[in-house]
């Protein structure tokens, strides 16, 4: 056995194995049916919260495990092996990319009233930023939040929101000036209730998770639910796309690993003009080439992960390794599919879901063309 | 015409997209193809994705003579030439709907063109006519579960029996597989002649013995019913034999050209189709103060995937303008299948990504054809497979 790979010790490799553990005995055998049903169950959050799983990096005082992002970089890698997107995405979107602003933006009420239920699984959580005359350009955002006595009124639409339907509260992104744009941005914690109403979309993959468009109408947000400064929001968000966006890089990497081993296999049984695939040249090189895309993408996103554990910032690292990753990943998917062939196109193999379930990273979390808008930045061009 | 001052001075981007291989009848049959798929076909598009299309759909091509196009007068075809069936597998497309447009191929390139190639004037009667008429359909049956690409692999066996024969196997991928009236059907005769040991035959498919096994349920093509088929002890006349006893398998090399040819044509018209509702789209959505198709990259995007699809186009027409000529062109037919199928995936994953969040929802349709298009590099012969008869038909 080797020694793990940095930044994993011997501890995050016991983390891994008991977190393998539940997700392959609990989680994987469902996921067919979850996909085909479109919704996972509500008592997965409960169930994960049970094993610790929901709080990994959180707080023992809020119910967390007093671990860090690297205890939860190890979760999110295994969640690959669910085997179902949706499922994945809508676990990552509580304990990712809803829960981390309030963990680190807000006041001890705030945290006392969602993080704890949250980490618990007794509250689910949403974060609603994109809209639909909004996606990657976020300053453009138009949902209003009109001060009133002891709080606001929002009205405006958010959309592909991941638990948008099963969610008690969403971390929301409102415009709190008539004018919006960086300065005027800030979010409200807006708790499932009178005028939000939630309508489930359909998509090419993720069929587990509840994606929606989540409207609000003169709903009214009390003032103690303001998350972060006023007018601060866009720091907020910057804030957590670092991980959001390593979190994705990670998430691909495992997904990558599982399926490149499994096409593998199969290519390895699987006969045709007298001999397995594997023996075929061009199927043998074509998986060597998947082989060594995993391998690049998980040490691009490992050194990002390394960095970013340290405190370095690493906006370049992160960014690149989510560029990478996530075309690497789908195109990983996308050739394992042409090795099943026929069979690749059915939906009863894993692979045609593991295609369609990757082929979001490119576009969520920040676009590849986003990704490239900031390094051009980031590499002064 | 010669360039003059005066006409150069100007690009003609709306000029004639008109190729030299069409005349002005394919045009017109090209408008009434486009204009029934648009009234009759593509408003119940979204609905025949959870239904599967309607037998109906084939009685009412059969009806405007979209089912034989060029085929025979004789069994109540056109007669027109090989263009005209290039003609309906692109227009087709304004269905939208891949899986009908796929089914509709399987009755006309694939299914057809060995009966009428290699059948007797009683099997033609019998089948070609009614299924020019659109009121019987067909199907092909050469993939069975362990033979897909190695299609020499094939082990359904045609057993002699006296003057019948007892088949025995399965069949899976087999688009029209539950609606087919008869099912063209790759079998072994002599398991030890190797190529020469494989024989066709036309097998009613409400013979005792033929099992409708399950629908398949796959990533697209959502439209087309696509069948697992078992054969057991299924009895059928020596009169059964499709073409010669022992020849099936250049037989169905042959029937695989003109499927992958088409199948190719039908890929860039909806490469297109996805391209100009993408174009539209990036002309109207905005961000960052401006329409998504100002910005250079996407603009970019654009200009590949536009000379992408007149490359692979112009392979089309070329490689078609040399099979209606008469000649068997399998290095250029596998060339154009490949490169346009390629084309079709890259195309509609592109347009997926310049809907950004958008491409990813249903409701949109482009992550439909996104689906439907993959089908490209699978079906009729993998991209793998193609690359290996280019290969090869270099000697190597």
């Amino acid at each position: 056995m080797s020694p793990p790979t940095p930044p994993f010790t011997e501890e995050h490799e016991e983390l891994r194995a008991s977190a393998r553990g539940f997700i392959e005995r609990e989680l994987t055998p469902h996921a067919q049916q979850w996909e085909q049903e479109e919704w996972f169950p509500n008592e997965v959050f409960p169930k994960l919260a049970a094993q610790g799983l929901l709080g990994l990096k959180y707080p023992t005082e809020y119910g967390g495990q007093g671990g860090d992002y690297l205890h939860e970089a190890v979760l999110i890698e295994e969640m690959a092996r669910i085997g179902s997107g949706g499922t994945a995405a809508g676990i990552g979107a509580h304990v990712n990319i809803a829960t981390p602003p309030i963990w680190k933006f807000g006041s001890e009420d705030q945290k006392q009233r969602y993080l704890v239920p949250a980490i618990a699984g007794e509250r689910i959580g949403a974060l609603g930023i994109t809209e639909p005359g909004a996606g990657s350009d976020v300053a453009s955002l138009s949902t209003r939040a009109e001060p009133t006595e002891g709080g606001w009124v929002v009205n405006g639409e958010k959309t592909y929101i991941t638990n948008g339907v099963r969610c008690d509260f969403i971390v929301t992104a409102v415009k709190t000036t008539a004018e919006g744009g960086h300065h005027g941005i800030s979010f409200l914690i807006i708790d499932r209730g009178e005028g939000v109403v939630s309508s489930k979309l359909h998509k090419l993959g993720w069929h587990a998770s509840d994606t929606a468009t989540v409207s609000f109408q003169d709903v009214f947000v009390s003032e103690e639910n303001l998350l972060g400064g006023l007018h601060e929001g866009f720091a907020l968000i910057m804030a957590n796309f670092q991980w959001e966006r390593l979190a994705m890089a990670l998430g691909a990497t495992g997904a990558m690993q599982i399926a490149w081993e499994r096409t593998a296999d199969f290519a390895r049984e699987r006969q045709a003009f007298g001999r397995p695939l594997s023996s075929h040249q061009a199927i043998r090189h074509k998986l060597v080439d998947l082989a060594t895309s995993a391998y690049t993408a998980r040490c691009v996103t490992y050194d990002a992960l390394r960095r970013f554990v340290a405190g370095e910032e690493p906006l370049r690292e992160v960014t690149m390794a989510k560029l990478m990753t996530q075309r690497a990943a789908f195109e990983l998917m996308d050739a394992c599919l042409q090795i099943h062939g026929g069979a690749g196109y059915m939906r009863e193999y894993w692979v045609e879901r593991a295609a369609r379930d990757a082929r979001l990273g490119p576009i969520g979390g920040g676009s590849d063309e986003i990704m490239r808008e900031i390094l051009g930045r980031v590499l002064a061009l | 015409m010669a360039a003059t001052a005066e006409s150069v001075l100007k690009p003609d981007f709306q000029t004639s997209r008109k190729h030299f291989i069409f005349t002005d009848e394919h045009e017109q049959l090209r408008e009434s193809i486009r204009n029934f798929a648009i009234k009759e076909l593509a408003p119940h598009a979204e609905e025949w994705e959870e239904t599967t299309f309607p037998d109906s759909v084939f009685h009412r091509m059969g009806e405007l003579g979209f089912l034989g196009l060029d085929k025979p007068e004789k069994y109540g075809g056109q007669g027109g030439d090989y263009y005209t069936s290039l003609v309906l597998a692109e227009e087709i497309t304004n269905a939208n709907s891949g899986g009908l447009g796929m089914a509709v191929a399987v009755q006309t390139d694939m299914a057809m063109p060995p009966i009428l190639a290699f059948g007797t004037e009683e099997q033609k009667q019998q089948w070609a006519a009614p299924a020019i008429a659109g009121t019987k359909i067909l199907c092909l049956g050469i993939t069975e579960p362990d033979a897909g690409s190695d299609v020499a692999g094939i082990k359904t066996r045609a057993v002699r029996d006296g003057d019948d024969y007892v088949i025995n196997g399965s069949k899976t991928y087999i688009t029209n597989g539950h609606r087919a009236d008869v099912i063209v059907l790759v079998t072994k005769t002599d398991p030890d002649a190797g190529y020469d040991g494989f024989t066709l035959f036309l097998v009613p498919m409400d013979a005792p013995g033929v099992i409708r096994e399950k629908k398949l349920v796959k990533l697209g093509m959502h439209a087309s019913d696509t069948a697992l088929l078992a054969f057991q002890d299924v009895r059928v006349p020596a009169s059964a034999v499709l073409g010669q006893v022992g020849k099936g398998f250049y037989h169905i090399m042959w029937e695989l050209q003109g499927e992958r040819l088409i199948g190719a044509a039908g890929n860039v018209a909806g490469a297109q189709k996805c391209f100009e509702k993408t174009l539209q789209y990036a002309g109207e959505r905005k961000a960052f103060g401006r329409e998504i198709g100002k910005f250079q990259v996407i603009r970019h995007k654009f200009a590949e995937m536009a000379t992408k699809i007149e490359s692979a186009r112009q392979m089309v027409y070329v490689t078609a303008w040399r099979f209606n000529n008469g000649e068997y062109p399998v290095r250029e037919i596998s060339m154009a299948k490949l490169h346009a199928a390629r084309v079709g995936c890259e195309v509609a994953d592109e347009c997926i990504q310049i809907h950004g969040g958008a491409g990813y929802m249903r409701e949109y349709g482009v992550e439909r054809s996104w689906r439907d298009m993959r089908l490209a590099r699978i079906g009729a012969g993998t991209d793998e497979i193609m690359l290996d008869v280019i290969g090869r038909s270099y000697g190597l």
